[in-house]
């Protein structure tokens, strides 16, 4: 078997045990990459000279090193929304075109420090806002299970990146969905840490009490082995949790009897696609003969969840990127006086779908609308919260289909806003809650696309969900599955 | 209707933003569209609940007042897209 498409844990022993060195697995990495790229389209900027000499030194650290952290030498792509020192960072818009950081996100510095070779940026809808890469200003990203379909979104480009062996892992960030969702369409693990947990120190801001940043792997092993590297207290984010951060790789051990997952009726809605529907019940009867207690629960207020967090998501981000001027940093359109420059540098830097949430956002925090929107969603958010804080007295995680449908078709709800916003519907409820939540592979459909499980957890409690998903990844075989590339 | 063009007109400005006709036009009925949607908030008493802003108590984050990113006013200004000696060129405030 090809390098690029081992596991991060299997490398991790690899580079440890001297069978391979940081050099020889990056070179195939970016073979990789060379073979399948004119195809998938996963990265903005690729940095293959960088990554060989940071390959060069975290070999020079192998060689010394009695014992290596598990990031040691192996290649990573980021998201286009982490702010890399001296690498282009466009958030896939026309306004940061040009943009070259002047220093490394909290998260981005962890990864450096670790030893991890930084592969390059991947390709996202624009400012993180959609749920098919389809709204990046620069291209679309295709699923390397069927080229027809989106990756999901909005870490679209790191997903498929990951999906297609373009990388060993990747980092997103989730918002509403943006890690879980593409995970699910292109059949690889997502967590979206405990809001907090992860600094966002350095992640180009689109709602700042909803985003998170959290690891995109092959498997749940490499997903905790991320997780241990990022997460952790950060004086530089305010809303950062002072919390020590367990060894998660440590518990994955198979074992889950007398776990209790509650499975909530809202999440099986009618319009869901009946094979997605299929793959997650059975995936639960499968979780059950490992010895985990089911039972049925209720989140009321499900429903609800899409209108508050369309609110909430567009108010903070109209808010955010109002430091979109054209001042200091960034493209700028000439305009006869101060106003037009403003408003020329907007209309031309944005695209489309970020326009129309800065709009409704505008408008839920304009004089007259604030009680009628933002506040209400805010009363909302708590209702939303409360459900889950009320299930969790029962259960140790809650088990969901991660999304109603699998990967979509290419254009087909471009036109459509509202339709788009629906198909994060399973994933959302969890950022206006703040809980962690991971997706991970559960079947596939008629066509041969992937489906995903969502196992959620309580507040801070990334461990039990890891185990549960490790669990049953162990006991099935999809992760082992990979998508036809061959040229 | 929710919402009509010259609202969006209104919204636009205080958004520092501008659309042509054509496509004021499909927003105001994208937007018509998803705030109808959002009404359906409005089937929830919410009259006794609190708000959330933040799911994490927020404390305010004191640290001390000392230099920890001593700035590099070449690596700050690289980014202007105008810049004269070491200061940011901006348009014209003052008549």
């Amino acid at each position: 078997m090809s390098l690029h498409s081992l596991t991060l844990h299997e490398l991790h022993s690899k580079l440890r045990k001297r069978e391979i060195s940081s050099q020889e697995l990056t070179e195939a990495v970016f073979d990789r990459i060379a073979v399948t790229e004119e195809r998938v389209h996963s990265f903005i900027t690729l940095c293959r000279e960088s990554a060989l000499a940071e390959a060069k030194k975290a070999d020079e650290r192998l060689g010394t090193e009695k014992d290596p952290d598990p990031l040691l030498g192996v290649p990573i792509a980021l998201k286009d929304i982490f702010l890399t020192r001296g690498v282009l960072t466009t958030c896939a818009s026309k306004i940061l075109g040009n943009f070259i950081p002047p220093y490394d996100a909290t998260t981005v510095k962890k990864l450096r420090g670790a030893g991890a070779v930084i592969v390059g940026k991947t390709n996202m809808d624009e400012f993180a806002m959609g749920s098919s890469t389809e709204n990046s200003a620069l291209f679309v990203t295709r699923n390397p299970w069927n080229l027809d379909r989106v990756p999901g979104g909005s870490s679209g480009g790191s997903a498929a990146a990951v999906s297609a062996d373009q990388c060993i892992a990747a980092l997103g960030t989730d918002t509403g969905g943006s890690i879980r969702q593409p995970a699910a369409c292109c059949g690889i693990v997502g967590l979206k840490p405990t809001y907090g947990r992860v600094s966002r120190f350095g992640i180009i801001a689109f709602a700042s009490s909803l985003d998170q940043v959290g690891p995109i792997t092959k498997e749940v092993m490499d997903s905790a082995l991320m997780l241990e590297a990022i997460a952790g207290f950060d004086p530089m984010d305010s809303t950062s949790i002072n919390a020590p951060v367990p060894p998660y790789s440590r518990y994955l051990d198979g074992d889950v009897k007398g776990l209790r997952a509650g499975i909530p009726k809202e999440y099986f809605i009618p319009g869901m696609q009946p094979d997605v529907e299929k793959a997650v019940k059975e995936a639960i009867r499968a979780l059950e003969k490992n010895g985990v207690e089911i039972e049925e629960i209720s989140l009321p207020h499900t429903e609800y969840a899409i209108a508050a967090y369309y609110i909430i998501a567009t108010a903070e981000a109209s808010s955010n990127l109002a430091r979109y001027d054209g001042m200091k940093y960034g493209f700028r359109a000439h305009g006869k006086d101060l106003t037009e420059t403003y408003v020329k540098t907007r209309e031309e830097g944005f695209g489309a779908e970020v326009k129309r949430r800065i709009m409704l956002g505008t408008y839920a925090l304009s004089a007259g609308y604030y009680d009628a929107y933002y506040l209400k969603a805010q009363k909302v958010r708590a209702l939303i919260k409360k459900d889950f804080d009320e299930a969790f007295k029962t259960c140790d995680v809650i088990i969901t289909p991660t999304a109603p449908t699998t990967a979509f078709e290419i254009g087909e709800k471009t036109q459509d806003p509202l339709q788009m916003y629906l198909s994060d519907i399973f994933t959302i409820s969890v950022n206006l809650a703040g809980l962690p939540a991971l997706s991970l592979p559960c079947g596939f459909d008629s066509d041969g696309l992937p489906i995903g499980l969502q196992v959620i957890g309580k507040h801070l409690d990334e461990a039990t969900i890891l185990r549960i998903a490790y669990a049953y990844e162990q006991a099935t075989d999809w992760h082992k599955r990979k998508p036809n590339l061959a040229p | 209707m929710k919402i009509d063009r010259e609202e969006v007109r209104k919204v636009a400005a205080l958004a520092r933003l501008r659309f042509s006709p054509e496509e004021e036009e499909r927003l105001t009925q994208q937007l018509d569209k998803i705030l109808q949607y959002m009404d359906k908030l409005n089937e929830l008493n919410t009259e006794r609940v609190e708000p959330l802003a933040h799911v994490v108590d927020i404390v305010s984050a004191f640290r001390e007042d000392k230099v920890v990113h001593e700035p590099v006013v070449d690596a700050l200004l690289s980014n202007a897209p105008a810049r004269e000696q070491d200061f940011f060129k901006v348009p014209k405030i003052i008549e």
